[in-house]
C-alpha cells in the first residue's frame, strides 16, 4: 500500500491562478498586437512570427510542456522537424518546375 | 497470499505519464493533419497572392477577432480549471469547464452567422457568387471552408470531451490526485486554440 501511495504522489507541478491569468493577458495582448500590425503593415511574415510566439506560450504554460517530462518537448520538435521537411521538399518541387 | 491478491485487485491500474504521452502522440497526428492543409494553403497562396488577398477581404475581421478572444479565454479557463482541481476546488474546476463549453457554443454561433451570411449571397462551393469568382479566389474559399470547417468539428468534439470530464468530476472519478483525463481534455482544447492561432491571421488578416 505504501508503494501505491508513493506512486500516486508523483511530482505534479501546479501552475498558480495568478500565472495562468498572466498568460491569458499576454495572449490577449499579442492578439491585439497582431491585428494592429496587420492593419498598419499587412505583413504576413510578422503575423506568423506573432502566431508562433503565441503558440509557444500556449505549449509551454497551458499545455505544461515547460514543466512536464522533456520527452514530450523532444517528440514535438521531432514532429515539427518532419513537418518542416514536408514544407521544404514541397516548395522545392514547386520552385524547380 | 490472499490479502496480497485482494490489494492488487483493489488498486486500479493507472499510468498518468503514459496516458499523457498517448494523448500527445494523437495530437501530433492532428498537427500533421492540419499541417498538410496549411502546406496546401501556403503553396496556393504563393501562386495566387492577389486572389487570396481579395478572397480574404470578404471575411469580417471583427468576428474573427471576437472568436480568437473567445478561444483564448476558453483555453485559459481550461488551464485554470486544472489548477483548481489540483487545489481540490472542485466547484470552481467544474464551473470553469462549463464556461469553456459555453465559449465553444458562442464560437460555433459566430461561425453559424459567418457561414450563413456567405451562403445567403451564394458564396459557397457551387454557389452562383462563388462560380463567378476567378480561380484563385475559389481556391481560397475552398480552403477557407475546409480548414475552418474541420477546425469547427474539433471545437464540437472538444466541448463534448470536456462535458465527459465534468461528468467524471461529478462522479468523483477525476480528483486532485487523479486528473489525467481532465488534463488530456485540456490538451485537446489547447490544440484547438493553437490551430486557430494560425488560422486567424492566415484567413482573416491578409489585408
Amino acid at each position: 500500500m505504501e508503494n501505491t501511495e508513493q506512486y500516486h504522489k508523483e511530482e505534479h507541478h501546479i501552475i498558480s491562478y495568478a500565472d495562468n491569468l498572466k498568460v491569458w493577458i499576454a495572449l490577449l495582448f499579442l492578439t491585439w498586437l497582431t491585428i494592429t500590425i496587420a492593419y498598419i503593415t499587412g505583413s504576413v511574415a510578422i503575423a506568423l512570427v506573432i502566431a508562433t510566439i503565441k503558440a509557444g506560450i500556449v505549449l509551454a504554460y497551458f499545455m505544461h510542456l515547460k514543466f512536464d517530462s522533456r520527452i514530450l518537448t523532444i517528440l514535438l520538435l521531432v514532429t515539427m522537424t518532419v513537418f518542416s521537411g514536408f514544407i521544404v521538399l514541397t516548395f522545392f518541387d514547386f520552385a524547380l518546375r | 497470499m490472499s490479502t496480497t491478491t485482494m490489494n492488487i485487485a483493489h488498486d486500479e491500474h493507472r499510468d498518468d505519464q503514459a496516458s499523457k504521452l498517448g494523448m500527445w502522440l494523437f495530437l501530433f497526428t492532428e498537427l500533421l493533419l492540419f499541417g498538410g492543409l496549411f502546406l496546401v494553403y501556403s503553396i496556393y497562396r504563393n501562386l495566387n497572392i492577389e486572389a487570396f488577398r481579395a478572397g480574404s477581404a470578404h471575411l469580417d475581421i471583427f468576428i474573427g477577432a471576437v472568436n480568437t478572444v473567445v478561444l483564448i479565454t476558453s483555453s485559459a479557463t481550461v488551464a485554470i480549471s486544472i489548477t483548481a482541481i489540483q487545489n481540490k476546488h472542485y466547484r470552481l474546476a467544474k464551473n470553469l469547464l462549463w464556461f469553456t463549453i459555453l465559449a465553444a457554443v458562442v464560437f460555433m454561433i459566430n461561425k453559424y452567422f459567418e457561414w450563413g451570411h456567405k451562403f445567403e449571397v451564394g458564396l459557397y462551393p457551387g454557389g452562383d457568387e462563388f462560380n463567378a469568382l476567378p480561380g484563385g479566389e475559389r481556391l481560397y474559399f475552398v480552403l477557407y471552408y475546409f480548414m475552418t470547417g474541420l477546425h469547427g468539428l474539433h471545437v464540437i468534439i472538444g466541448a463534448i470531451f470536456i462535458g465527459v470530464v465534468i461528468a467524471k468530476i461529478n462522479k468523483g472519478k477525476q480528483t486532485y490526485n487523479n486528473f489525467a483525463l481532465h488534463e488530456n481534455a485540456g490538451l485537446y482544447w489547447h490544440l484547438v486554440d493553437l490551430i486557430w492561432i494560425f488560422l486567424f491571421p492566415l484567413m482573416y488578416l491578409i489585408v
